[in-house]
């Protein structure tokens, strides 16, 4: 395009664009996004809702708060989440946040960015967390690293069905756990040795236990539970190799009993096929989040509706209920931290958690005990009130447990993702002997603890 | 211009545009040198930056303390060597890799020449149905085996049932698991070597062959004196590629076991996997992923030392 004479700018124009020009900082322009943006790599939820509620709510931040926010789910399947982590914090550039599951805290506590303020005004409103949490996220110096949140966290204690637990071993889950708070007698029955009995007793009716003694996290958490309520830890608190104790060895004891009584090809057991055993129809109890029963209100109604979660059982040492929880945590590398907390810390506000453990059937547990008293869990069908005793509740008089703990993280983290536990109580099945497998652990963890 | 020393000026200019011709030459030669090299150079960065740089970035990783922080030079390689563990997973690398090889070699030679003696369309037909297993994505065919293997659903042992046969823990029992690993790859890379072994019998001059009958030479004096020794360089080859590949294998151990039972079935890639991503020891990982290296580097140096000597020999 051409000037012409027409359209030259006079001097007159010229001066008026230029004190319009003068005058525009003045003006506050609120345009989108104003607060720079933030970017979140959130686990992708198995409850498809799970995910739709999250972006819900954290749109509802950014809008607020003018920060362009960009939500990836990044499923755990295959273990890429895992895998994104670690190329993350070897590249150090990604996401601002990310969502860590278990170990991952420690595995990378060097390169996250404490977050004790966003826990100080959480603890501050909601009461303390639970020790697990204390445990997966904080450094030696007591530092949090990483926020333990809701969305993914997890108890994996038995799910059995109802009817084949009163008809084949007498006991009656539903009274044992009613769907109410009450400490019941039965409660107190419900010990190793009771599972043990009626994983006989299903196992000669046809229906054993779906415990899976393969290396993968249902059956490390189920094997972690056992040896806890022996009080049998592999490694101390303080590094120091316990395996050799008599109390591993009673754990191994009762283990060698057990394992009779599971299917030849438990050892080859993943996270799935527990689930499947218990949908079709297969097992008397599982170890498992709730999953396996939203999965059979889809696919076997009649067995879900014949489902009942409920707590671990009592062993010398305490009842221990496994407990797998997620953690929201910061990298160091993030240029907008201010903002990320400010995320973090709004999406753990109560009426944000239950929304979302709405949304989920549940299946999200808080990781603060003042949030156990949602009524989801109370409403959840079929049958009414099947996950009431899914949370761990004060009268439960049961602790949250992650496998290999007390052991320092890095030594617990090889303990739990070698599957050394479950792996003992497989060489007992194989018919190995409680000495051969001690000394078979006391190798492995040796290595463990270089 | 008396004294001889003249030069006539058509000889000049004749020396002049030859010089001229020669430096235009060379001018030519160094541009299509230039130009092969830009040609190549996407090629040379894709190498140097997805297969040299992460190689020396393993070593230099494999060289460092758990958290990374501290060069501790080979104590990572002399601390794996002392695990049982690792000592089991070397075993069943080199069991996992040299069984597959040897099953895939035999059974694609014989379906091979099952092959070229098809005749005409049908070959093609044939050809393109048995290079199915090949084609499919492993991950993806690996799944499907194990469903088949699984221990709730499986289809094997559901077909054994009905003959009356009790089920059988494919995956549950360290040798069978070891087993149904191995099958596994054996049904995935068959293909290639038939396709390959194909490709190398059609290769051999007929000649060959009729002058072998006319001095009465049978069917096996025919495979073992034409056929092999004119293959042989195809084979060896092969059998190397499909080392190499069979050794890094990941996908199927990863899908199918995930290293059990009781370790029974981890082979280097998966093993590595477990210690460096899943459990946070990245140099740990590194130098068990190197492990290969010098198995393979010593297979490799065997093999194409014999395939040159082979080549020259025929040259000559």
């Amino acid at each position: 395009m051409r000037f012409t004479d027409s359209n030259r700018l006079t001097r007159r124009q010229a001066l008026k664009v230029g004190a319009a020009a003068t005058a525009l900082p003045l003006v506050h322009i609120r345009s989108g996004r104003a607060a720079g943006k933030l970017s979140v790599a959130f686990w992708d939820h198995w409850v498809p809702d799970g995910n739709v509620i999250m972006r819900k709510q954290v749109d509802a931040w950014a809008k607020q708060h003018q920060v362009d926010v960009r939500a990836d789910f990044i499923t755990s399947n295959g273990q890429k989440n895992i895998l994104t982590i670690a190329a993350e914090a070897q590249a150090q550039t990604g996401h601002d946040i990310e969502q860590f599951p278990t170990w991952e805290v420690h595995n990378h506590s060097d390169k996250l960015e404490p977050v004790d303020d966003v826990m100080q005004q959480l603890t501050g409103k909601y009461g303390p967390v639970n020790n697990v949490c204390e445990y997966l996220a904080k450094n030696k110096q007591g530092h949090w690293l990483a926020v333990p949140t809701s969305t993914g966290t997890q108890n994996k204690g038995p799910s059995a069905r109802i009817s084949v637990l009163k008809e084949k071993a007498g006991i009656d889950v539903q009274a044992m756990y009613p769907a109410r708070p009450e400490y019941t007698a039965e409660q107190d029955n419900w010990t190793w040795d009771a599972h043990l009995k009626a994983a006989e007793a299903c196992a000669k009716a046809g229906m054993p236990f779906g415990i899976g003694l393969g290396t993968t996290s249902d059956s490390v958490d189920t094997a972690g539970a056992l040896f806890a309520a022996f009080g049998a830890d592999l490694v101390d608190k303080d590094g120091n190799l316990t395996v050799k104790s008599d109390k591993v060895r009673q754990a191994l004891e009762y283990g060698q009993k057990l394992v009779k009584f599971l299917t030849q090809d438990a050892v080859s057991f993943d996270d799935a096929s527990n689930n499947r055993a218990l949908i079709s129809g297969k097992a008397a109890l599982i170890w498992n989040p709730p999953s396996a029963w939203a999965v059979a209100k889809r696919d076997a109604p009649k067995v879900a509706a014949d489902t009942w979660t409920f707590q671990a059982p009592k062993g010398p040492a305490g009842r221990f209920t496994p407990y797998l929880p997620f953690f929201w945590g910061i990298w160091q590398f993030s240029p907008n931290k201010t903002a990320a907390k400010e995320l973090i810390a709004y999406l753990m506000q109560a009426d944000n958690v239950q929304a979302r453990c709405d949304a989920v059937a549940g299946y999200d547990i808080p990781p603060f005990d003042s949030m156990l008293n949602f009524k989801v869990w109370e409403e959840v069908e079929p049958p009414k009130g099947t996950v009431y005793n899914y949370p761990i509740r004060p009268f439960h008089k049961a602790t949250p447990h992650i496998a290999a703990s007390p052991a320092p993280p890095d030594i617990a983290v090889q303990i739990y993702n070698r599957g050394t536990m479950p792996t003992m109580l497989a060489k007992l099945q194989s018919g190995q002997s409680v000495d051969q497998v001690i000394a078979w652990a006391s190798d492995e963890l040796e290595g463990f603890t270089r | 211009m008396a004294d001889g020393s003249s030069v006539p000026v058509g000889a000049i200019s004749s020396a002049g545009a030859t010089t001229q011709r020669r430096s235009t030459l060379k001018r030519f030669s160094q541009r299509r040198s230039t130009i092969g090299f830009l040609l190549c150079l996407p090629l040379i960065l894709l190498v140097a930056g997805f297969v040299i740089y992460p190689a020396f970035y393993a070593i230099y990783l494999s060289m460092l303390n758990k958290h990374m922080t501290k060069f501790i030079g080979l104590s990572n390689f002399t601390f794996l060597l002392k695990r049982h563990t690792f000592q089991l997973v070397i075993f069943q690398s080199c069991l996992f890799a040299v069984t597959s090889v040897v099953f895939k070699a035999l059974i694609g030679f014989v379906m091979a020449h099952l092959m070229h003696n098809i005749p005409g369309k049908n070959q093609r037909i044939w050809r393109g149905l048995l290079l199915v297993p090949w084609v499919i994505p492993l991950a993806l065919s690996t799944l499907t085996w194990w469903w088949m293997f699984d221990p709730s659903y499986s289809a094997l042992n559901w077909l054994l049932n009905k003959i009356g046969i009790a089920s059988v823990p494919w995956l549950g029992v360290g040798w069978i698991a070891r087993f149904c690993t191995i099958a596994v790859n054996v049904w995935y890379g068959t293909p290639f070597f038939m396709i390959m072994y194909l490709a190398a019998l059609k290769s051999v001059p007929e000649q060959l062959y009729e002058a072998a009958a006319i001095d009465g030479a049978g069917a096996v004096q025919k495979l073992l004196f034409v056929t092999l020794p004119m293959m042989r360089n195809i084979i060896a080859i092969t059998v190397l590629f499909s080392l190499i590949v069979t050794f890094a294998d990941f996908d199927i151990v990863r899908i199918l076991t995930s290293g059990g039972p009781q370790d029974m079935t981890h082979v280097f890639a998966t093993y590595a996997f477990q210690v460096g991503i899943q459990s946070g020891d990245i140099p740990l990982g590194a130098a068990d992923s190197l492990f290969m290296f010098p198995i393979l580097a010593v297979a490799a140096f065997f093999v194409l030392r014999g395939v040159t000597r082979r080549s020259k020999e025929i040259a000559a």
